[in-house]
């Protein structure tokens, strides 16, 4: 696991601010064990210079920031080092706000209400229906079109591609996440079930509204904690062909969609086939990544709908199972590694959960156990010897 | 507009802080932007805390005494320009500095500042000499709990008694020197910045 960290930064060559050397912490410190010494004052170098690369340029903190744009986009929120903005620039930025504030904003705003009421008012009354196939007909209509016109209120260019791959009943569909607007994006294309926490207020209703007309799963915020109480639910539901398939983001966390994290071994422990998707968003015109530690999630949609547009690809990749011999944590690195490369997006073995909380000491205990080992290791040679 | 990291350094810093640490402007306002957005209570300097946010180093076994190298003697806060003068140390040695005006003074990044800021690593207390305590507590550091504490004390003796040549059982920095004369500390103690 240690070798897999070192070997992630061989590939980190592109454009930053530091170049890293590919080199493992064996390698380096093989050089200098030609001298035969066991412990070299030397040895710190290693650790020392790439404690100081990680301070200039590090995988992880950039991820839970928005990309950085090599252009300015005319956005406000993405400037960030364009030091010298000139008078031309200014008024085309001036006009830029005009038109986005003044003329976009306000209809994206009617058409976003108009999608939600119309969601909440229509499953409510479906929910009177008996349960049959006209239910869920109707349930799969009224959501597709309500999620249609939220699509449109986002202004959100969606380029499908694989459609042949699309989910089916009694699987899971895992993808990258990098906002709330995901799921929109899908469930557009497509009819889920859901799975979430259950909020309070207007999220709360639409919620509950929906599980009127199709079978979510929405969890009490106390049921969240027990794992088991999850996954039995969850294989409940992938067992019942009838059911829609269900949509998880395994990161557990937005991400800035320039990477893709962790993905939490959970949901691939089910047995159920799974469909990859990978989502990329241009953020040219509008960037997608919701940074929920600086912004809550009305100035988000703000900033959403006073943007230029959403444009992003979808690709629906095609279903994996789990292999014999592969436990869940491989499995889930291999969708990932599919994720990946097909959205052009860095592979990552770090953890979401990083954006709030520490890293783990055991972390820091492998590459001991390593240093360690090389050590003890000479000691033992030279006894043979 | 314009109330972002870059605006907030001044044209006459830039040019300070090329001087005293050969960074370009480019490179400056890049690693401006950097310690920016390391700096989350946006109060223009870094505590160590917001150095131990960034998960590579937390898992670093010296990540503490590096962070601790970025801070002046007693003080819990690192400005720009402290901080760049430490990186400073991290820069390649290019040809053209080795003719540079010596009445300059020795630039940050010289063989004898590098081999001096690894010595710092080690020699905690600043009194110019590594004592046996300090070599074995950044043993301890970087094996964790693999090795015993008979072994790691053979380790140190062996290393101190390899190194010292004056009978003081310390290690002086000229005698730190020594030891490394054919270690090629140029490349390994450099990061290839780019431009």
């Amino acid at each position: 696991n240690v070798v897999l960290f070192f070997c992630e930064w061989a590939s980190r060559f592109f454009s930053g601010i530091i170049a890293k050397e590919p080199t493992s912490l064996e390698e380096e410190l093989k050089e200098i064990r030609r001298s035969g010494s066991k412990f070299a004052m030397s040895d710190i170098f290693y650790f020392c210079r790439r404690g100081v690369e990680s301070i200039v340029d590090d995988e992880v903190t950039k991820r839970f920031t928005a990309e950085e744009l090599e252009s300015w986009n005319l956005l406000t929120r993405s400037n960030y080092n364009v030091q010298h903005i000139s008078t031309r620039l200014t008024v085309l930025w001036g006009l830029g706000v005009v038109i986005r504030y003044c003329f976009l904003l306000p209809l994206r705003l009617t058409l976003a209400i108009t999608g939600v009421t119309l969601l909440v008012v229509f499953t409510t009354i479906i929910g009177f229906l008996p349960n049959g196939r006209m239910k869920n007909f109707l349930s799969e209509k009224v959501h597709l079109m309500c999620y249609r016109i939220c699509v449109r209120a986002l202004t959100a260019i969606i380029t499908y591609h694989h459609s042949e791959n699309k989910p089916k009943n009694g699987g899971i569909c895992v993808a990258n996440h990098t906002s709330p607007i995901d799921v929109i994006i899908l469930a557009s294309d497509g009819c889920y079930a859901m799975v979430g926490q259950i909020h309070g207020g207007l999220m709360g209703v639409i919620q509950r509204s929906m599980v009127k007309a199709c079978p979510h799963i929405w969890f009490e915020r106390s049921e969240v904690k027990d794992r088991h109480l999850v996954a039995k639910r969850l294989s409940d539901h992938v067992e019942d062909k009838s059911k829609l398939p269900i949509l998880i983001f395994p990161e557990g966390t937005c991400i800035n969609n320039t990477s893709v994290m962790m993905f939490k071994k959970g949901s691939f422990e089910i047995a159920s086939t799974i469909y990859p998707v990978a989502i990329k968003y241009d953020p040219r015109f509008g960037d997608a990544f919701w940074n929920s530690s600086k912004f809550g999630m009305v100035n988000y949609l703000l900033h959403m709908m006073s943007s230029w547009a959403i444009v992003c690809s979808v690709w629906y990749l095609p279903p994996m199972n789990r292999q014999e011999g592969e436990d869940a944590v491989q499995f889930a690195n291999r969708v990932k590694a599919a994720i990946a490369r097909q959205g052009g997006l860095v592979d990552l073995l770090w953890d979401g959960g990083l954006k709030r909380s520490k890293v783990k000491e055991t972390f820091k205990e492998e590459q001991q156990k390593l240093y360690s080992r090389i050590l003890v290791g000479t000691h033992e040679d030279r006894s043979r010897s | 507009m314009g109330s972002r990291a870059s605006s907030l350094l001044r044209e006459e810093d830039i040019e300070e802080i090329k001087k005293e640490t050969g960074f370009s402007h480019s490179q400056i306002t890049r690693l401006y932007s950097r310690f920016h957005s390391l700096d989350k209570g946006e109060n223009g300097a870094l505590s160590r805390e917001d150095f131990q946010r960034i998960p590579e180093l937390a898992i670093n076994p010296l990540g503490d005494r590096i962070i601790n190298a970025f801070f002046p003697e007693g003080e819990d806060q690192v400005n720009f320009r402290g901080f760049m003068r430490t990186l400073a140390h991290f820069r390649p040695v290019e040809d053209n500095e080795k003719n540079k005006d010596p009445s300059a003074g020795e630039p940050l990044n010289s063989r004898n500042n590098k081999l001096l800021f690894a010595f710092r690593l080690y020699d905690l207390d600043r009194d110019d000499k590594i004592s046996r305590d300090e070599l074995l507590q950044v043993l301890r550091m970087m094996v964790g709990v693999n090795i015993s504490d008979e072994q790691l004390g053979s380790i140190a003796d062996r290393t101190i008694q390899e190194a010292d040549t004056n009978g003081d059982m310390c290690i002086s920095f000229s005698e730190f020197i020594k030891v490394l004369e054919k270690v090629d500390v140029e490349q390994k103690m450099s990061i290839r910045f780019l431009h």
